[in-house]
């Protein structure tokens, strides 16, 4: 228990003094929005001994997510969301004419690959370390509504280009979908918006691709973080765990 | 719970808490409900089909299909387009009941295993579906792979000396019509309830 502190003794501070305020831009956003606290419990928090290289592709999936998010806010200045031709056409200009476009288009694409298989990993890991049990079983189940979520973008990104390949692959997806007994024909009305992949189709799945999965999935991403901060990371399971030699003197074995 | 004073049944806290949690609620409400509602519109509208000429009778025999272009989706040019094989009704073959409707057989492209564009090998008198095998005979019955029911058909009819190609329906087994279902969806046995007809299309050919 730390002792109250007497009066003229200097105030323990830990390893962060606070500077003096009011310095500089982030002293003064700091000083009205006490942000810093914050920021250091989730970044300088304590990790258990032999942590390894497989934990951080939590982070990796992180980071693919936010390629994926910067590449496609700039892709969507160009791409044309026009079932009658003008979506391959919009993609055939960022891809030939467009500066740079090529290379962010790739980007975006290998990047969706990326994303997909790094979350896989990130599950293995999770899965194998036995990381999931108890506390962690909602940032477990957070971290499955985040996986179809991903999946989600990767089904509903497919038909943008709106070649042959991206039609065809979304009427074999959606029919998949229609599968399901008594709300699957509903269901699929519903993605398609009509009896038939129809003028809508096209604009409905770029406004889930663009604008309603990558918000929930940044809203889910960062509960996921803050019970990681929160539960603190699991030791991997081949580490002992090494009482306190007091409590070993007072046990019965 | 009980009030400050006698009699009260309602304190001044917890009203306050009901109204501005019923207050908030309703608000929350009263935006999803209509979105939602916007969003999922396009299930519950019957989509119009109009009747397409698509030739004169003797465009079509019976031993062969020809093929036609029709435009199931108006607006979005070729991705609202369609292929339908079509040939006249041969009464040696084609068992099922005749009415107005089947003079002409006319069957629909879309493979019922998942729906890739089957095409029809004239040399085999069969359909091949490139996606996963699906194989139909010569009138569109399941002759191999994954399909679940026979092609879909169209409603045709002569009109002022032209044949006319309508709504697409679907078909069983024993080539029952039913209202268009999706590819996968099969219409035997339980079939039919497991995959129920849907509001935005209809069996019966308007106009
Ligand atoms: C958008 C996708 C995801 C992101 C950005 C993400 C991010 C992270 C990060 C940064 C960590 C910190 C530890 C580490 O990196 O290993 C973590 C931990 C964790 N994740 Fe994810 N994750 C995602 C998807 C998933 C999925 C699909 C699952 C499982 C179904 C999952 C379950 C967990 C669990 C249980 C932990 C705690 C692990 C521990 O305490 O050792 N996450 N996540
Ligand atoms: S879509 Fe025709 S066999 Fe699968």
């Amino acid at each position: 228990m730390p002792r109250p502190k007497r009066p003229g003794e200097a105030q323990d501070v830990g390893a962060f003094p606070p500077a003096e305020a009011g310095i500089t831009v982030v002293d003064w956003i700091d000083e009205r929005t006490s942000l810093s606290p914050g920021i250091r419990w989730m970044l300088f928090r304590k990790v258990p001994k032999g942590i390894n290289w497989a934990y951080t592709l939590g982070s990796a999936t992180l980071f693919a997510f936010l390629a994926q998010a910067v590449t496609g806010v700039f892709l969507a200045m160009y791409y044309r969301p026009d079932a009658a031709g003008g979506a391959y056409e919009s993609i055939r200009y960022i891809t030939d004419d467009a500066f740079l476009g090529q290379f962010v288009r790739g980007m975006h694409k290998w990047g969706a690959s990326v994303m997909i298989i790094l979350i896989f990993l990130h599950m293995a890991r999770v899965f194998f370390y036995g990381a999931y049990k108890y506390p962690r079983e909602l940032t477990w189940i957070i971290g499955v509504v985040l996986l179809i979520l991903t999946l989600v973008m990767g089904f509903t990104g497919y038909l943008l280009p709106f070649d042959q390949r991206a039609y065809w692959a979304t009427i074999v997806g959606v029919n998949i979908n229609g599968t399901g007994p008594f709300v699957g024909p509903f269901l699929s009305d519903f993605l398609r918006a009509g009896p038939e992949f129809g003028a809508t189709t096209l604009s409905r799945f770029y406004a889930i691709h663009m604008l309603l999965v990558p918000g929930a999935i940044g809203a889910l991403i960062g509960a996921h973080l803050y019970l990681v901060s929160k539960l603190g990371i699991t030791a991997p399971p081949w580490l002992k765990a090494e009482p306190e030699p007091e409590l070993l003197e007072h046990s019965e074995v | 719970m009980p009030g400050t004073f006698e009699g009260e049944t309602v304190n001044r806290r917890r009203f306050m808490n009901l109204v501005t949690n019923g207050a908030g609620g309703v608000a929350a409400v009263a935006i999803t409900l209509p979105v939602l509602g916007f969003a999922a519109g396009p299930i519950f509208s019957r989509v119009p089909f109009e009747w397409q000429t698509i030739g004169m009778p003797a465009d079509f025999p019976k031993s062969t299909y020809q093929t036609r272009v029709v435009e199931i989706v108006q607006g979005i040019g070729e991705a609202g387009k369609t292929t339908a094989y079509v040939r006249a009704r041969d009464p040696s073959i084609d068992t099922e009941p005749e009415d107005q409707y089947n003079q002409f057989v006319a069957l629909s492209s879309r493979c019922m295993h998942l729906g890739c564009p089957v095409r029809f090998v004239a040399a085999a008198e069969r359909f091949i579906c490139p996606c996963h095998g699906g194989v139909y005979d010569f009138r569109g019955m399941v002759a191999g792979g994954p399909p679940v029911r026979p092609l879909d058909r169209f409603y045709t009819r002569l009109k002022d000396g032209y044949v006319q190609i309508g709504p697409r329906y679907s078909v069983n087994s024993e080539l029952r019509r039913f209202s268009p279902r999706d590819p996968g969806e099969p219409l035997d046995g339980v079939g039919q309830y497991l995959y129920p007809a849907r509001f935005s299309t209809s069996q019966i050919p308007q106009s």
